[in-house]
């Protein structure tokens, strides 16, 4: 019994949430196939998927909604049971607060749900309630409020309790550009504290923005996981984007297509330049800017990396 | 526990703040008491008098029927048999007559069983109809007897008249009366409790949905156990519901203080009561009062009372489990009404085995058995108890009770749980066992 349990330990060191081959099936629906995941402590950690890929599901698992048919769920070294709830805050996709409940007392009842003292809630909300300046709401009921503001009462309820993994669907979904913002650098705020956040979204410009770690789920399967780097490393072609002014423009692809792959390029500059994508395959940059530079001014070199949108629909098409 | 009892409370204040639950709580007495002093002031009203003509060919029947005026009778018969029976037919109306009882001449009396006629515009009372029918029944039979030579007094004192007189081994004296008022004691009580639940049954109901509607329920059970959502709810909305009902009864007796202080009105059952039978009643009561009383509080009055707090308790719960039941199994209100007649069903059953099987025989098998089953127990055993009710049967019945309302929450919370998140999927035995351990 010894030697798992040094195990778990070892993981933990670094990890704070260990997914271990977890099932899910609804009938004969198989909603998660033993996906497995690490989610680092302190990092963002992008959990990426078509729609109805499996990332609610696996969500839902985590937060002890639903169980998983097998495989478990580590938080911070130990085996995920019900006083977990209290580390973990959880911002769902489906938005919903009390109707008729007021703001203050509502954030109060469900802070003190999980697990604060009345006291101590209070002193939370006090602080965010400053920081996002809606101190004026305390005694509105959330059917006097508009979605967006709501929406924000729900962010402080999820954050209220200190957990250490917060969970968020869709955060800035129903949010307008300003206040998308303030949540985005709330979130960051809460990583410098030392969070640990799981990011579920379609979003890709903010998963590129926020993420240190995605993970790709399609089709109830893990496709890829990794630090961001690591991943763009993985899926880049080393290609290049080119811009060239030249006279003998015939000269210059005779060169090129000797040793590469050549097809026009698409990016905006101000001069009249050629513009090229240039696939390396095996040869390095040095060789291609050798031709380059023996054949007229370089005015753009750049490494094509591809986005996280790129890996995304290239991944899932495939 | 602790989580429990922040359900609690936040159930029963958003109960109780409700704007609706505040307005129905002050406005319901005051309708309730509103109708009985209505009814109390009708039924004091004196009716108008209804004259009956009366025209007897056979002069045997008219002076019995002018005996029966009196000023407390609603029905005033005048003796117009001298009159033209087709001239009193026709005149009905003209002469404001109710109506005209024609009693024709025969040569036999056995004739006039079936020939004498009430002619009127409108359809006569029952009572009415019955009354003149006993009258002249009555004056038959005396003819009759004496026809045949008959002393009529000697038939009278012929006539025995039985009555038993109860005592209890323990030598206390007994009265037959007693056991009605046991009787209504303990339906009385019963009746309470089926009330309460048809009146706050559906308040869990709809509460169990709210987080549906609202929309909040993946917060909340990743906060909490479904099972701990379910008993706080069940529990604060009871008791925002035992805070309403207290108010109306205080506010409704006070009421009904006011009401018959300032309006002299009687609105208790006294009203329905003619002066006459009062009267008869009062000179009954006076000697066997004493008694009476005396024997109320042997009754065991601390154990009745105790039943009827642990059952209306118990009683209550059980049924809101059942109607949390059908909360977590719907996702709106609309979609509960085929649920909720399978829940009144075994109520109105409990009321009727109580006031059929109880009233006749107290320890009957039928009796005991409902007693015992916890949808029907929390009626049948209040009945049963201030007949005296061994204590192992209580002892059953009430761990029945409790245990049955338990395993209802449980199921009702698997219900919800699997309701909100499982999208149609079919459990299997492996799995339900899953749920049993979660």
């Amino acid at each position: 019994m010894t030697p798992p349990k040094k195990k778990i330990q070892k993981i933990s060191m670094n990890t704070l949430l260990e997914v271990n081959k977890i099932v899910k099936q609804y009938g004969d629906y198989v909603a998660l196939n033993e996906v497995s995941l690490s989610v680092p402590k302190g990092s963002i950690y992008g959990l990426l998927g078509p729609n109805g890929a499996g990332k609610t599901s696996l969500i839902r698992i985590i937060n002890q909604i639903t169980m998983p048919d097998s495989g478990q769920v580590i938080l911070d070294g130990e085996k995920l049971q019900p006083k977990h709830v209290q580390y973990i805050g959880y911002l769902p996709e489906e938005r919903g607060l009390y109707q008729s409940m007021k703001v203050g007392e509502q954030c109060l009842y469900l802070a003190q749900m999980k697990g604060l003292s009345k006291a101590e809630a209070k002193k939370q909300l006090d602080y965010w309630f400053d920081r996002l300046e809606i101190q004026g709401w305390w005694n509105k009921k959330i059917q006097e409020l508009s979605k967006g503001m709501a929406q924000k009462i729900q962010f402080v309820v999820c954050v209220l309790h200190k957990p250490k993994l917060l969970i968020f669907d869709e955060p800035f979904s129903g949010f307008d550009p300003v206040n998308a913002n303030i949540i985005k650098d709330e979130i960051l705020a809460l990583k410098e504290q030392g969070s640990t956040i799981i990011f579920s979204t379609h979003r890709m410009e903010s998963v590129e923005e926020l993420c240190d770690h995605i993970a790709l789920i399609h089709k109830s399967n893990k496709l890829i996981e990794g630090k961001l780097e690591d991943v763009k490393r993985q899926h880049k072609t080393n290609s290049f984007e080119v811009g060239i002014l030249t006279d003998n423009v015939e000269g210059l692809m005779y060169d090129l297509t000797q040793k590469f792959t050549i097809s026009p390029a698409h990016f905006k500059s101000l001069n009249q330049e050629l513009k090229l994508e240039i696939q390396l395959g095996n040869a390095v940059p040095n060789e291609l800017l050798n031709i380059l530079t023996q054949r007229g001014q370089v005015t753009h070199f750049v490494e094509k990396i591809p986005t996280v949108n790129d890996i995304f629909i290239q991944t899932v098409t495939k | 526990m602790s989580i429990i009892s922040l359900i609690i409370k936040r159930e029963f204040f958003a109960k109780v703040r409700n704007k609706s639950f505040i307005v129905m709580t002050f406005l319901s007495p005051l309708l309730f008491v509103g109708i009985a002093v209505f009814v109390g002031y009708l039924s004091s009203m004196k009716a108008d008098v209804k004259r009956v003509a009366i025209h007897d060919e056979t002069g045997l029947f008219a002076s019995e029927f002018i005996a029966q005026n009196s000023e407390d009778n609603a029905y005033k018969y005048l003796d117009l048999s001298q009159i033209d029976s087709q001239y009193l037919k026709d005149s009905i109306t003209n002469n404001g007559y109710e109506g005209v009882l024609l009693i024709p001449k025969t040569t036999d009396v056995h004739d006039l069983e079936s020939k004498i006629e009430f002619i009127s515009n409108s359809s006569p009372s029952i009572s009415f109809i019955e009354n003149a029918q006993d009258i002249i029944a009555r004056k038959l039979t005396k003819i009759n007897l004496e026809n045949a030579h008959l002393d009529t007094l000697a038939i009278k004192k012929a006539q025995a008249n039985v009555n038993i007189y109860i005592a209890k081994t323990s030598g206390e004296e007994g009265l037959k009366g007693l056991n009605e008022a046991k009787i209504a004691i303990g339906g009385a009580f019963g009746y309470l409790i089926m009330m309460f639940i048809i009146i706050y049954g559906n308040m869990v109901m709809r509460s169990v949905i709210e987080e549906k509607t609202n929309r909040i329920v993946e917060i909340i059970i990743s906060s909490v156990k479904p099972f701990q959502l379910m008993i706080g709810k069940i529990i604060g909305t009871s008791l925002a519901g035992i805070l309403q009902f207290t108010i109306w009864v205080i506010i409704g007796l006070s009421l009904m203080l006011a009401a018959s202080v300032f309006f002299g009105v009687n609105v208790g059952p006294a009203a329905s009561m003619s002066p006459a039978l009062v009267e008869h009643t009062q000179t009954e009561f006076a000697g066997t009062a004493q008694l009476f009383i005396k024997e109320l509080w042997n009754l065991p009055i601390a154990s009745i009372l105790i039943g009827f707090i642990v059952y209306f308790i118990g009683g209550y719960f059980l049924y809101s489990s059942f109607y949390a039941a059908i909360g977590a199994a719907v996702d709106n209100q609309t979609d509960s009404q085929q649920f909720l007649l399978p829940v009144i069903m075994p109520l109105m059953l409990s009321v009727y085995v109580g006031f059929f099987s109880v009233v006749n025989d107290p320890n009957s098998t039928i009796a005991v058995a409902f007693s015992m089953f916890p949808l029907t127990s929390p009626i049948v055993m209040l009945m049963r108890i201030p007949f005296g009710v061994p204590l192992w049967q209580i002892a059953i019945s009430i761990t029945l009770l409790f245990g049955t309302f338990l395993l209802v929450v449980w199921f009702a919370a698997k219900i919800y749980r699997v309701g909100i998140l499982m999208y149609g999927k079919k459990p299997s035995w492996k799995e339900l066992y899953k749920w049993l351990k979660y």
